[in-house]
């Protein structure tokens, strides 16, 4: 069984022009000690997917249909007594900007062993102590002297390991980093993602990692959900997704982007992501995709079981491999 | 060939101020922040050279010397016959329309109580005393060689998505045919299906109006696609300097191979080995003397401390490094 299972998860945001559908029967699920990463262009629903797995959206978002196991127990039917005792516990979210995500007129330090305090009722000296072992085990040097200063005193790499450190206060199951390197240099980038793969097999905790750079997906994850418009396109391997990508969204995603290993012709994605607002009940890449058929426009095409570690959601896929069987 | 665009020995200092400088002067230390601390380049007519580095390594600075929106502090700048850095006032408004610059905020740059015409239009008001069917018909084809089409010209800033207003800012650059822009970072702000457009469509436009690029970005893989050589910039100091080809294929100082070691490759099959420096970038308040990357450095020796400047180890390949050799 895996530790977290979306199942036909669908959020609407209510406008005065009817309802956005942020995202639409989405089917997602991660294992034990896995990182996945969720990729996809901005508006692709990766965020509003891992807020609602955090039921962190707020009105007019709301969540309407599907279910969020976490180990076999619906995330949706907790009351919010009990769900806030799964955010920071089991479940915790490292945000897309770290330093925004630290209150500016607090001590790193103060709201680390907060933190411990809160989880593991520790009382405040030992909760400092715990904070300090923290900050080592994320790899901010001289973490006594952290401890005592303020967010604006700290470089954005060290901002990030704060808010890791802070993430894994509680051991929890799963993890989600939203972004955890947009915005770094590089070589401070490469370090934090070594530290969340590091910290993944070491604790055992489940990471979602979302991104829209391909090359933390290759290089950091073990499997990889696509994601369009809302809609989960493709989910696979991230060795199979690489090689053999089946989604023409996924396609076109690779071969949009320049990279350093190779000499590439830059082919960029055709049209732009759909207006979410009454959107068709069919694939939503169908304005954009070279190889639509009919069907596309008005059913939505499943989530098909092509090999045991890779789904794919299109007619198109369906229609070819139909024609070979 | 004369280069179009000839740096010498430019720098920036910036002065510190408030009561910490005042204790460093009194301390006998300097107290200026280096930001560009002697850097020379020339580039080509049709030529783009990318310039990188991380965070404060000084490269938008030294793009905002060379147009003079900030003055040097020293070095020079010869764009053409023209030295940009002793022009005076009324000089440089007229060399303001050869040499442009595309900013990184597509939102901020954009005045947002003007239509896209009036902004695509006004650099043409400024600079040119063409009667106005004329700026009219030339705004008209900038808007359609950016790709916006002449819908957009009444549009304002908040009726267009991040992709659109770039393409705005590129258009009112290049709409006084410029010979010389600077990119900083022009694709940083925008989403991954975007940037691909954005880099193809500056890449046209270079071809088809003969323009020269300088092109910073800390998106290494863009520079690759779009730079003909590559500047590597290392706390106020270029590191090395050479053909695009030739840096990806052969990188010789230590902090460019750390630096492309670092960017992540979207192939799983991919293993290379990571050259992973030291601790972070020095204050450039408090510079080492020496190499800069000294500190850092996993093969600094002793002749390290031995100050270093760029020299050709291999035909028009430079680096400013003790220990590559030739």
């Amino acid at each position: 069984m895996s530790l977290l299972e979306l199942s036909d998860l669908t959020v609407h945001f209510a406008t005065d022009a009817g309802p956005v559908e942020a995202v639409h029967k989405v089917n997602l699920w991660v294992g034990a000690g896995e990182i996945m990463g969720l990729v996809g262009e901005s508006g692709s629903g990766k965020t509003v997917t891992a807020f609602s797995i955090l039921r962190l959206i707020r009105p007019p978002g709301r969540i309407v249909r599907g279910s969020i196991r976490l180990e076999g127990c619906d995330l949706l039917a907790l009351s919010e007594e009990e769900m806030r005792r799964v955010r920071g516990a089991r479940i915790s979210l490292i945000p897309q900007n770290p330093r925004t995500a630290l209150n500016p007129v607090i001590t790193v330090g103060g709201q680390i062993a907060r933190l411990f305090e809160l989880h593991r009722g520790l009382p405040a000296r030992a909760a400092w102590e715990r904070g300090v072992e923290a900050l080592d085990q994320v790899g901010v040097p001289e973490a006594p002297r952290r401890m005592r200063q303020y967010a604006h005193q700290l470089s954005g790499g060290t901002c990030q390991r704060v808010m890791i450190a802070m993430a894994l206060a509680s051991s929890p199951q799963l993890l989600i980093a939203d972004e955890p390197t947009t915005g770094l240099d590089v070589s401070i980038a490469a370090r934090i993602l070594d530290l969340l793969r590091e910290l993944g097999s070491r604790t055992g905790a489940a990471i979602i990692l979302i991104t829209h750079d391909l090359g933390v997906v290759a290089e950091t994850c073990h499997r990889v959900s696509v994601m369009h418009a809302g809609q989960l396109v493709e989910s696979a391997s991230v060795r199979t997704l690489f090689q053999q990508p089946m989604h023409p969204y996924t396609r076109a995603l690779v071969r949009s982007i320049p990279r350093i290993d190779r000499e590439v012709a830059l082919e960029p994605i055709p049209g732009s992501v759909p207006s979410l607002l009454n959107a068709s009940p069919g694939c939503r890449y169908v304005t954009r995709c070279l190889d639509r058929l009919d069907i596309c426009r008005q059913i939505l095409p499943p989530l098909e079981l092509i090999d045991p570690d890779h789904r794919v959601a299109c007619h198109a896929v369906e229609a070819s491999r139909a024609a070979v069987a | 060939m004369r280069p179009l665009l000839r740096v010498e020995g430019l720098a920036k200092n910036f002065p510190m101020r408030g009561f910490g400088a005042w204790l460093d002067a009194m301390r006998g230390r300097g107290s200026d922040v280096r930001a560009v601390d002697g850097v020379s380049f020339d580039i080509a007519t049709g030529e783009t050279l990318g310039l990188v580095g991380e965070s404060g390594c000084g490269k938008s600075t030294v793009a905002r010397c060379v147009l003079r929106l900030v003055e040097p502090t020293s070095g020079s700048v010869r764009l053409d016959a023209t030295d940009v850095t002793s022009v005076d006032a009324a000089g440089l408004q007229r060399l303001r329309r050869s040499m442009q610059m595309v900013f990184q905020d597509p939102t901020a740059a954009l005045n947002p109580r003007l239509s896209v015409r009036q902004m695509v239009e006004e650099p043409l008001r400024l600079h040119s005393d063409a009667p106005a069917r004329e700026r009219r018909e030339k705004t008209d084809a900038m808007l359609v060689a950016v790709g916006l089409g002449l819908e957009f010209g009444d549009r304002y800033p908040h009726e267009l998505s991040g992709g659109q207003k770039q393409r705005v800012n590129i258009a009112r650059a290049m709409v006084t045919d410029p010979r010389f822009v600077v990119l900083d970072e022009p694709t940083s702000a925008l989403d991954v299906s975007l940037r691909s457009r954005i880099i193809l469509l500056l890449e046209t436009l270079r071809e088809t109006l003969g323009l020269s690029y300088l092109f910073i970005s800390h998106d290494i893989a863009t520079v690759k696609y779009l730079a003909h050589r590559v500047a590597v910039m290392y706390l106020g100091v270029i590191v090395e300097l050479t053909d695009t080809r030739e840096l990806f294929a052969r990188p010789l100082h230590p902090y460019t191979k750390a630096l492309l070691s670092a960017v992540p490759i979207p192939d799983p099959e991919a293993h290379r080995e990571r050259l992973v420096l030291a601790g972070e970038v020095p204050s450039p308040i408090d510079v080492p003397a020496g190499c800069r990357l000294r500190g850092r450095c996993p093969f600094a020796q002793a002749v390290c401390a031995e100050p270093v400047s760029l020299r050709e180890v291999a035909p028009d390949h430079f680096v400013a490094c003790h220990l590559v050799a030739g």
